[in-house]
């Protein structure tokens, strides 16, 4: 960006509409509630009164439609696999991928087990990894900073969506194969 | 006038947290399985870790030392408190008041502040082990647990005029999906969910364990059997869990907090069944043993999976509306349900 004159009247200010929506977009970041397991606890204690994630902007809302940011917080199990990426691909473009703890990023303390997908990144993109087994609140609050920065940056600019879509289903598919 | 949507019939599927719990025991030693076991009912972890040691003790034929017992109830009672804040919160949420949630979230914090303090972590403790816990309490630990105590009468006076006087919330809760004394026995509920339907079992008062006979409290019981009842329930019980706390501070005995065991613990082969109050209720734990390092098998007797029964026969009739007050009331953690 770049400012042309500073005046009494205000300011005129260059940039490119990619950059104002990125900065716009990195600002409110409305997430899902949608918890899986353990993590999920340590999220909304994250989005209560000592945390609070509302400072940042960031708003839960309980439809897809309405959310920018997926916190994958906890286990994706096989069984569950195909319902999280259906949420997922009912979110809007752009649409962000924060796995939280160590079973999304994963499989985490079940990383033996046979009902467990390892790592929600086998169904979905995920633009974020939260290590932790549940992650401390400041620790989640890290990661939404740093992708708040990243999506300023226009580091997560537009993606390749067809071949993404592509990529994750057929994942999906061999990640869901021994489900009944 | 629209006519309102009732449920007719409901079908409850379960298994999309199924994690393999009980499998993976039988590829652990009894050590390796003990983080593990904080995952179940992740709400109420130190009921969790305490019931499988008590369990392995019971195997292996040990006693805890007297203050471990006590250091034992201590963390119990606070994470039952702390459960049932989860669970006043987030009813509210349910029913529309988000208010309640934030309030009991904030004094939930406290809690887990002093878990914190005490070994590290605020969900996923890991505290306590075969012949104790695993670290004696910090000097700091009972000057604060004694203000959390002397602070949480009056912030239960809060929620009470949030959702107790709320004329909304009780409206919602009053008379709805009432379940009777028979019913409620018959489908195997336990815990507040049974205890709100007139039955006052309480596995503490009547098979104690550990050192609960040495404390004075009282079995928090209903008589109507509706989502209020069982909510007002858990609110007694907050109550009787903070003066246990008390009690268990003010006679903490001292001496050793553990006994030196084998990390390669063998426990004799056998089979035992122990089982403790949990949060949500009847919490078990059978646990096979053949003589070697790991176990042969390992299964949980979860409350909320019982509890969950009674949503056949709970919800239809009701409005689709009341479904939420109802499965609340019941108060399910999926990883306990799942496993
Ligand atoms: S990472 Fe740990 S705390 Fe989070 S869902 Fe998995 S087991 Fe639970």
């Amino acid at each position: 960006m770049g400012v042309i004159g500073l005046g009494t009247e205000g300011a005129i200010v260059t940039t490119r509409i990619e950059q104002l929506l990125n900065a716009a977009r990195s600002a409110s970041l409305w997430y899902m509630l949608f918890g899986l397991a353990c993590c999920a606890i340590e999220m909304m204690a994250t989005g209560a009164a000592r945390y609070d994630f509302d400072r940042f902007g960031m708003i839960f809302r309980s439809s897809p439609r309405q959310c920018d940011l997926m916190i994958v917080a906890g286990t994706v199990t096989k069984k569950m696999a195909p319902r999280v990426r259906l949420l997922w691909e009912q979110m809007a473009e752009p649409r962000y991928v924060l796995a939280m703890g160590g079973c999304a990023v994963s499989g985490g303390p079940f990383y033996d087990s046979y009902a467990v997908v390892k790592g929600v990144d086998k169904i979905i993109p995920v633009d974020m990894y939260v290590p932790g087994c549940p992650p401390r609140p400041e620790a989640l609050l890290q990661g939404v900073l740093e992708l708040r920065r990243r999506i300023a940056a226009g580091e997560l600019g537009p993606r390749d969506i067809e071949s993404l879509t592509a990529a994750a289903r057929a994942a999906s598919e061999a990640g869901t194969e021994t489900e009944s | 006038m629209t006519k309102p949507i009732r449920t007719e019939e409901i079908e409850v599927s379960m298994g999309p947290l199924h994690r393999g719990m009980e499998k993976i025991a039988e590829k652990r030693t009894y050590f390796q399985y003990m983080p593990l076991v904080d995952r179940f009912d992740y709400l109420a972890a130190m009921l969790n870790g305490a019931l499988y040691c008590m369990t392995i003790e019971k195997l292996a034929g040990m006693e805890p030392p007297r203050r471990a017992e006590y250091i034992r109830v201590i963390m119990m009672e606070l994470n039952r408190i702390a459960s049932h804040l989860v669970f006043v919160g987030t009813l509210g949420l349910d029913l529309g008041a988000s208010t309640p949630f934030i309030y009991c979230f904030r004094e939930r914090e406290e809690i887990l502040d002093l878990f914190d303090l005490v070994c590290g972590a605020r969900m996923t403790f890991n505290y306590m082990r075969p012949g104790g816990v695993a670290k004696d309490l910090p000097p700091e630990f009972a000057p604060k647990c004694r203000e959390f105590l002397k602070k949480m009468p009056a912030r239960l006076r809060e929620y009470d005029d949030l959702l107790s006087n709320n004329e909304i919330f009780v409206e919602r809760m009053r008379g709805v999906a009432k379940i009777g004394a028979d019913e409620a026995v018959n489908l195997g509920l336990s815990g507040p969910t049974l205890r709100a339907s007139g039955v006052g079992f309480d596995i503490r008062r009547f098979e104690p364990y550990s050192v609960y006979p040495e404390f004075d409290f009282d079995v928090a019981v209903r008589e109507e059997g509706d989502c209020l009842a069982r909510y007002l329930c858990r609110t007694e019980e907050i109550r009787q869990s903070l003066r246990i706390v008390q009690q268990a501070l003010d006679g903490l005995p001292e001496g050793p907090s553990s006994t030196r065991i084998n990390m390669n613990l063998k426990p004799a082969a056998g089979e035992v069944y122990h089982h403790i109050e949990g949060a949500r209720g009847e919490m078990g734990c059978y646990l096979v043993s053949d003589g070697t390092t790991t176990p042969v098998r390992l299964k949980w007797r979860a409350p909320s999976f019982s509890n969950l029964a009674v949503l056949t026969s709970a919800l239809p009739g009701w409005k689709v509306a009341d479904s939420v007050a109802i499965i609340g009331s019941i108060d399910v953690v999926l990883g306990e349900v799942d496993r």
